[in-house]
């Protein structure tokens, strides 16, 4: 889990960083995505990086998942909870709900077959999300989704250094705050586009 | 009665190591053709079966609790002996035989005491490279502390759990041989009956108590190291489980209990709360080391809060009657001394039955002088454990403190090699008698429990297995199993069948009433008399009107309870008739008639000998027998702490 | 402080407490006790509830205790939804029913979790841990072939962290506590206590490979960073252990897969 935790949680600062060149114009969001594709090998190893990332995550998580359940043997009848966090009792279905999203993303503006009203774009990236963006369903799911990623990224962060064993008392609410962070700044990064195409700010 | 002692011949420095060297040995190959059977699972148990399977005996091992790990050596606290004189304070293996001798009120046998202290290195030695985490100096190398009954500091400790450590170490060494194969080990399983062929012991009879089944094991030694008989007086520090059957069901098929009138009270316990109470907790005497010992001199003062008592009107009687070893002075001492101010109705706390049990325990002085975050780091765990029960803290206010029946020195009867009358039949541990005398040390049980499973028993045991045909253990389906555990089985149904009135923890409670007021910290004649007279009648009563609920065949606890209550109503008349008998006051064994203004009065001349009891039967009181006390090097003399 | 003659303060309590027999479904039970003094132990209770069930000839409730003192690690139960009941870093022997307010209804029942069985009502069978330490859970040294005991020094620093890990009493609330059912915390401490000390490098690696084998197999959970384990830990042992554990498991495996033979290093046998 903490392994191809780590490189999706990496993945998605990159993802993130890239999207924000949307702020700079069109110019910039299409060149880069120009970059990407000429460069076919980098974005394939990548993109084979990723999805192996992502089944081996969801392979793990819902073997870890299905184990927990069985080894808990239902709990006992009143439980009560005294440390663990949401984030972390909720991880498989933030999860789930995080890979609904990355199907429907995929659809979205990868292979673009869904949700944008049977337009083409061609190369023009920045107006395809401009597009996309622009239908207030799609756009609540995407906040939805990634104010998810950010409680699932708050536990995953810091659990990897746990998983690691680069975690100890003295760190650990250090680390703690350092997953949310993070996981903020990926949500806020991500949320920051259809948030300005709804208000307009971005055309 | 057969009572050879057989200690060997020679100085007293030379006997281990010229006997260990005459001690038989087996073959290693044949090794593994001799069955070994270990009941108990504590340090002098866990320790003898590991030992036992790396020399490549098999090995089986029965324990009661759910893991070997959980016996109750587990909750000594305060640390272990050993004449190591790493502080370099004068100590010396022969100076902890001295204080061990003297500890015991001239009642212990010279030679196995002085083996003891040699062997006490060796322990250490072996518990480190185990890694028991004891404390250490910032250099590195171990630290010590000093202890009741000693001028010099070799008590080795880690915190306030020396004997959860220890057993851990003890443990692992007998989880590694199960993982190996070499040690059969079963839990929940409780020794019911010791089975002779011959005349020599040759196998068990247990319950397994999570199934009822009523099973035999065949052996070629039976080694016993199950601990002490605390619980016979109802309330005490022992654990709820600990029990006199296994040792007590040897005495009825033949084995002779000494001593079992030596009983210890220590004197730092948590006083008495009320009717309901199970079970007193015990405060380490490591805390004797920095706490002073205090009641008011005055008894108007008694039920004011300590802070508004002044300094003057507080009267640290410990250090004033004894002032070379002070609040130090041994556990029999200090708790006499204790039940003399509360006898005079200047004990404090909470007035139960028009009486105030208990006295302070006062680490403001060493606070002060420390700080609190040493004196944390020294007690921590102990000032929790006493806030957690009291909801006192200890670092505002003084303990309360008064003694409670701690251990018990007497046990079955065994000679130098630890092997009781019986042939093929060893103790080990509190189960025997052999070290301590009429009094144990503070730190000394640990110190015998490891010494005798370690270093004693598997030479020992050795020697008289190497006496012992091969092939000539018998089989299970001979008679004399078969009988036996008719016995068992008989006696499970009876206790069932009876479907009386009163539950088995009521008649625990009637006996420990009679035990603690008539045979407790102080004795008389006529008390003892009456106990004898009024535990015979309780036995009575229990055979005919007590309720055992639950099934045979299943997890019973109150089956489980009745059996061991059963057994510690015949033990409590042997141990109040022992007590009568002996008619002078020794270490724990205190009888008003014989003191001098408050000192135990020995009577060397007509009572140097150990006593050892007898089996008539039931309805028979047993028999004593005596096993005179040969003193070559130690000169007698009157114990003083002053 | 000073409580002369004082009436003892009681509480009348509710009682939902778990009966099963061994391999059979089980149920609550409920029972009422009129008058329980503040000063008793939870255990203390339980004995009343069990005095007065015998008066009605009924069937005692089955539970492990043993020491009553905190150290054995004997007791264990799930007392309104928490191993050891509501009071952090104690056991139940040394809860006291002073933490509870009169009229409340109390739910008992065992530990749950696979790993450990139900025998009779609260009792559990928690041999997993024993198969655990019977892996690994030791240094190999044969009675009587120890070295001089100052000859190994340990840093008070080490032999302090080593005796934080050696605290565990082994009593099994983390598995209890933990959503998961993981025994992480248990093996970490005991892993902890013997890869930290100079006497336990030698074994370090097959130790924790071993071990963690071991729990694997006895049917305990997986570590998900919940924590339950450390707040309900009677000891207050903490992740540590488990972080610790898992950099040995790492390194132990990495060493694993370039050793020659693909085994770790031996110690012992």
């Amino acid at each position: 889990m903490a392994l191809t935790g780590l490189v999706l949680a990496g993945f998605v600062l990159g993802h993130m960083s890239g999207n924000l060149l949307m702020f700079k114009g069109p110019a910039a969001i299409n060149e880069y995505a120009k970059w990407l594709h000429d460069h076919a090998g980098l974005l394939w190893v990548a993109r084979l990086t990723l999805i192996l990332s992502v089944v081996a995550h969801i392979w793990v998580g819902i073997q870890l998942t299905l184990e927990n359940r069985a080894a808990r043997a239902g709990g006992p009848a009143d439980e009560a909870t005294r440390r663990a966090s949401t984030a972390s009792r909720t991880m498989p279905y933030s999860g789930v709900v995080i890979l609904a999203f990355i199907v429907f993303h995929l659809l979205h503006f990868t292979f673009r077959t869904v949700a944008l009203g049977g337009m083409t774009f061609g190369d023009d990236v920045h107006a395809m999300v401009v597009a996309g963006f622009s239908s207030k369903p799609v756009a609540v799911f995407y906040i939805v989704s990634m104010l998810l990623l950010c409680l699932h990224l708050s536990h995953g962060v810091s659990s990897v250094f746990q998983t690691l064993g680069l975690r100890n008392e003295r760190w650990r609410s250090r680390l703690d705050g350092l997953a949310l962070a993070y996981g903020w700044i990926i949500a806020l990064g991500f949320i920051s586009l259809p948030l300005a195409v709804l208000t307009g700010c971005l055309k | 009665m057969n009572l050879d002692s057989k200690i060997p011949a020679g100085p007293l420095v030379d006997k281990w190591n010229n006997h260990k060297a005459k001690l038989r040995l087996v073959n290693p190959a044949n090794r593994r053709k001799y069955h070994v059977i270990v009941v108990g699972s504590g340090l002098a148990g866990s320790a003898a079966a590991a030992s036992f399977a790396e020399m490549g005996y098999e090995v089986s091992c029965f324990c009661y609790q759910d893991s070997p790990r959980r016996a109750h050596s587990i909750a000594a606290q305060g640390g272990i002996n050993a004449a190591k004189n790493y502080q370099n304070d004068g100590d010396s293996v022969r100076r902890l035989f001295q204080d061990t001798i003297k500890g015991g009120d001239y009642r212990a046998r010279e030679a196995n005491v002085y083996r003891l202290a040699q062997v006490s290195t060796n322990i250490i030695d072996q518990c480190v490279a185990q890694g028991v985490p004891f404390a250490r100096e910032y250099g590195g190398l171990l630290a010590n502390r000093s202890f009741g009954g000693a001028q010099v500091s070799r008590t080795f400790y880690a915190r306030g759990q020396t004997g959860q450590q220890l057993l851990i170490g003890a443990y692992s060494a007998l989880s590694r041989q199960i993982g190996l194969g070499t040690v059969k080990m079963y839990t929940r399983h409780e020794m019911l009956d010791l089975v002779l062929v011959d005349g020599k012991a040759k196998g068990i009879v247990t319950r397994d108590l999570v199934t009822g089944a009523v099973e035999s094991w065949a052996s070629d030694v039976v080694v016993v190291c199950t601990g002490g008989y605390g619980n016979v007086f109802y309330l005490s520090t022992n654990a709820q489980g600990c029990n006199v059957t296994a040792t007590f069901r040897a005495h009825r098929r033949g084995a002779g209990f000494a001593n079992p009138c030596y009983t210890q009270i220590h004197p730092t316990c948590i006083p008495v709360h009320g009717e309901d109470q199970s079970k007193l907790t015990l405060m380490s005497e490591s805390l004797r080391n920095d706490g002073r010992v205090w009641v008011p001199k005055n008894k108007a003062d008694c039920a004011k809060p300590a802070a508004e008592i002044p300094e003057e009107a507080r009267d640290y009687f410990l250090e004033r009657k004894y002032p070379s070893y002070g609040n130090l002075a041994p556990r029999d001492i200090a708790s006499r001394a204790a039940k003399e101010v509360c006898d005079e109705g200047r004990g404090v706390g909470q007035m139960v039955d028009g009486k105030r049990l208990g006295v302070y325990l006062d680490f403001s002085a060493a606070i002060k002088r420390l700080g609190e975050p040493e004196i944390r780091a020294r007690y921590g765990n102990l000032f929790d454990m006493y806030e957690n029960i009291t909801g006192e803290s200890a670092y505002k206010q003084p303990m309360r403190i008064f003694p409670a029946v701690h251990y018990t020195m007497g046990g079955l009867w065994v000679d130098y090699n630890l092997q009781s009358n019986i042939p093929g039949l060893f103790v080990g541990g509190e189960a025997n008698f052999s070290d301590h005398g009429a009094n144990r040390l503070g730190a000394s049980a640990l110190m015998q429990g490891l010494a005798d499973g370690y270093f004693v028993l598997p030479y020992t045991v050795t020697d008289y297995l190497a006496g012992v045909p091969i092939g000539s253990r018998p089989s299970k389906e001979a008679p004399e199993f078969k009988a036996v555990t008719k016995d068992v089985n008989d006696r499970v149904a009876k206790l069932l069948s009876i479907n009386g009135t009163k539950s088995p923890r009521q008649y625990h409670k009637a006996l420990g009433k009679i035990t603690w007021e008539k045979c407790g910290m102080a004795r008389d004649k006529v008390g003892l008399t009456q106990a004898v007279a009024e535990l015979q009648a309780l036995r009575a009563d229990f055979w005919k009107n007590v309720k055992v609920v639950g099934s045979g065949d299943a997890l019973a606890p109150e089956l489980e309870r009745a059996g061991r209550v059963a057994d510690f109503l015949d033990f409590g008349i042997m141990m109040c008739l022992d007590a009568l008998k002996r008619e002078e006051s020794c270490g724990g064994h205190f009888r008003t008639e014989f003191q001098d203004s408050g000192e135990a009065k020995r009577d060397d001349a007509q009572f140097a000998h150990a006593a050892v009891w007898e089996w008539q039967g039931d309805g028979q009181l047993p028999v004593r027998h005596i096993e005179p006390l040969v003193y070559e090097e130690t000169q007698l003399s009157t114990r003083s702490y002053k | 402080m000073v409580q002369e003659n004082e009436k003892e303060v009681t509480l009348a309590l509710k009682l939902r407490v778990w009966r099963q027999r061994r391999c059979q479904p089980g149920a609550f039970e409920e029972h009422a006790l009129a008058a329980v003094p503040t000063s008793a132990s939870f255990l203390e209770m339980m004995d009343m509830l069990n005095e007065q069930l015998i008066k009605a000839g009924k069937d005692t409730f089955a539970f492990d205790h043993d020491c009553r003192e905190g150290i054995c690690g004997m007791c264990s139960m799930t007392i309104n939804g928490m191993p050891h009941g509501p009071l952090p870093g104690v056991t139940t022997c040394q809860l006291h029913m002073r933490n509870f307010r009169d009229g409340e209804t109390i739910t008992v029942e065992p530990w749950r979790a696979r790993a450990f069985p139900v025998l009779k009502d609260m009792i559990v069978d928690r041999s997993g841990f024993d198969k655990v330490i019977q892996s690994g859970g030791f240094i190999t040294v044969r009675t009587g072939s120890a070295p001089e005991a100052n000859n190994i020094p340990v840093p008070k620093p080490v032999a302090d962290e080593a005796m934080d890990a050696a605290e565990c009493i082994g009593c099994g609330a983390c598995v209890a506590s933990c959503k998961n059912g993981s025994a992480m915390l248990f093996v970490g401490a005991k892993i902890n206590h013997l890869n930290i000390l100079p006497q336990g490098q030698a074994e370090r690696d097959r130790r924790t490979l071993a071990m963690v084998k071991t729990m694997d197999e006895a049917g305990f959970g997986n570590c998900t960073n919940y924590g339950e384990c450390q707040a309900h830990c009677p000891k207050s042992i903490t992740l540590d252990v488990i972080a610790k554990l898992n950099r040995d498991y790492l390194r132990a495996r990495v060493k694993e897969f370039f050793s020659s033979t693909g085994k770790p290093s031996k110690g012992g046998d």
